[in-house]
């Protein structure tokens, strides 16, 4: 009975406590349908009938950033890039934990380096480097994901590889499968677990990007936080009513992708902070 | 007789991700060790200077500050989110209605990229600060203490998740053998539940630290550094260098060893620590 009482409290406290904590991301959306001029002044009034500005902050907003390219581009470069580090880092970090010699060995321990490295290390170089080879596009972009994304990946679906029995690959070769068959019809099902850590992980890092792809293809190519943080640097000053717009719409996407898969998310989470 | 016969498939299964690391991290990571070393403002002009760009890193006083700052907040962040996390998260593992959604809520910032919390704080609080009739980028007080308000709501959550995995998988048989032997809660907490998810709080520090200690995105949208690079991060200060300094691609570079040193030590740390743990636990 008294601990049912402490329980209720409880929930109105959490339930305080997450109204809280949504506020920051209502306040942007009640902004955005404010004129751009009533929205530094008084953030936290609801709009009325002269600040209240419809929808135009947004097409305001759409008209400066392009942001429905952007978004494409955004989607674009982060599922490309995404498939190319799934299938490739599983392939890898199947093969160097199977087979067992000092190439692989040391190409492990490489991987495994890479993660600590800041992204500001090679910022210049790299982008020099992709700049060079023409990877300065939204298809070159995903060979720079691969190669700075490996390191997690790789060391992720290793650990993974540990934990199943060798047996069944070993059936499967002896059965006449070559090596490529064995891993796509046999490993990689059994991967799916981490293969989805794996993706959620990238998806997060990508989609969120800013200074990579801003560095490498910024240039020509916009992705949304490149679009955003464009609304702000380019010409004519900051129009706070077309940024709250812009921010609303960025928003969007990740709080459907969010709803969609939540629990993947959060396990995929938790794995990647713990074992990475 | 496996392993010889797989060995011929190196290059199907490990060559692509090879390439694309050589390219886009190995070679540019020792390029990056070689310039710092020389005066350059491309790569094919790099010019031997040994330390100096060394010397001159450490004797900027933008990236003196930017380090001091850094730290600064990476101390209070680590502290201030660890804290309301495992606040949360022994909240979140008592029986209480709807915990999944308030866990969801909680969580939900982690995943909105840096520069839109960096513009979404920026409202709120300069909407705070205007009833006082300043902003954000008045002083950098302001800018330090909204940043870490900032990545308090962003990683909060996060921690949180990693707390309540670790407090649910504790075995509820140890809790109700001490609440028999009289165990009050709070020696529940203190004696029985932080010993063993140990591990974890160290995991969830290190990854605060090492986040707060790489935060880019978030501190270029919310101050970028203003005012007059009072409140940028060493990754920021780094960026400015580079691209927003007359030839300062050599010091930039030097900068960018400095700070791969200082978080590789903290990564090396966190290995050391919880390998010491993992061996205490056996």
């Amino acid at each position: 009975m008294k601990d049912n009482k402490g329980n209720a409290l409880l929930f109105i406290l959490l339930f305080i406590l997450s109204v809280l904590y949504l506020i920051p991301i209502l306040i942007v959306f009640i902004n955005s349908f404010k004129g751009r001029l009533y929205i530094s002044d008084q953030p936290f009034a609801l709009p009325n009938a002269e600040t209240f500005y419809g929808l135009k902050n947004y097409t305001i907003g759409l008209a400066k950033t392009g942001f429905f390219k952007a978004a494409f581009w955004s989607f674009f470069i982060t599922v490309l890039s995404v498939g190319v580090i799934v299938i490739c880092t599983s392939m890898t970090g199947w093969f160097i934990t199977r087979v067992r010699n000092r190439v692989n060995n040391f190409l492990y321990y490489a991987f495994v380096f890479s993660m600590i490295v800041p992204f500001q290390m090679v910022m210049y170089t790299m982008t020099k480097i992709a700049n060079m080879l023409n990877l300065d596009n939204p298809v070159g972009i995903a060979v720079i994901y691969l190669g700075f994304g490996a390191g997690q990946s790789v060391f992720l679906f290793s650990g993974f590889v540990k934990s199943i029995p060798v047996e069944l690959e070993e059936a499967a070769m002896i059965d006449g499968c070559n090596p490529v068959k064995t891993f796509f019809w046999v490993v990689f099902p059994v991967l799916k677990p981490i293969a989805i850590t794996v993706a959620i992980l990238n998806a997060m890092w990508i989609w969120n990007d800013y200074l990579l792809p801003y560095l490498v293809i910024g240039a020509e190519y916009k992705t949304i936080p490149i679009a955003i943080q464009y609304l702000k640097t380019g010409y004519g000053g900051i129009d706070m009513g077309a940024m709250m717009a812009m921010l609303v719409l960025a928003i969007i996407p990740i709080i459907v992708f969010y709803l969609a898969c939540q629990r993947y998310i959060i396990e995929g989470v938790i794995a990647g902070a713990v074992k990475g | 007789m496996h392993n010889r016969h797989m060995s011929r498939y190196f290059f199907v299964f490990v060559f692509p991700t090879l390439l694309a690391f050589l390219l886009s991290f190995v070679i540019p990571f020792i390029l990056g060790i070689v310039l710092s070393f020389t005066d350059f403002t491309s790569i094919i002009d790099a010019k031997w200077v040994g330390i100096s760009n060394y010397i001159e890193a450490f004797s900027n006083k933008d990236f003196l500050n930017a380090l001091r700052f850094t730290v600064k907040i990476a101390i209070v962040t680590v502290i201030t989110v660890n804290f309301f996390a495992m606040c949360l998260a022994l909240l979140l593992t008592r029986k209480i209605r709807g915990t999944n959604v308030f866990r969801a809520i909680f969580f939900m910032p982690n995943l909105i990229g840096g520069i839109v919390l960096g513009y979404i704080w920026q409202l709120i609080i300069n909407g705070v600060l205007y009833k006082f009739g300043v902003t954000l980028t008045y002083k950098p007080e302001y800018g330090f203490w909204g940043l870490v308000i900032l990545m308090n709501w962003q990683m909060i959550g996060y921690m949180m998740v990693i707390y309540i995995a670790a407090i649910q998988s504790i075995p509820n048989t140890l809790i109700e053998a001490a609440k028999i032997d009289g165990a009050s809660p709070f020696q529940i907490l203190t004696r029985i539940k932080l010993p063993i998810i140990m591990p974890s709080i160290t995991i969830c520090l290190f990854l605060t630290m090492a986040n707060s200690f790489k935060n880019f995105d978030s501190n270029l949208a919310l101050t970028a550094g203003a005012p007059s690079r009072k409140t940028a991060m060493l990754a920021l200060d780094i960026y400015n260098t580079f691209y927003n300094t007359l030839n300062g691609e050599g010091v930039g570079q030097a900068k960018a060893v400095v700070f791969f040193i200082i978080v590789a030590v903290i990564a090396f740390l966190q290995l050391k620590l919880t390998r010491r743990k993992e061996v205490d636990n056996v």
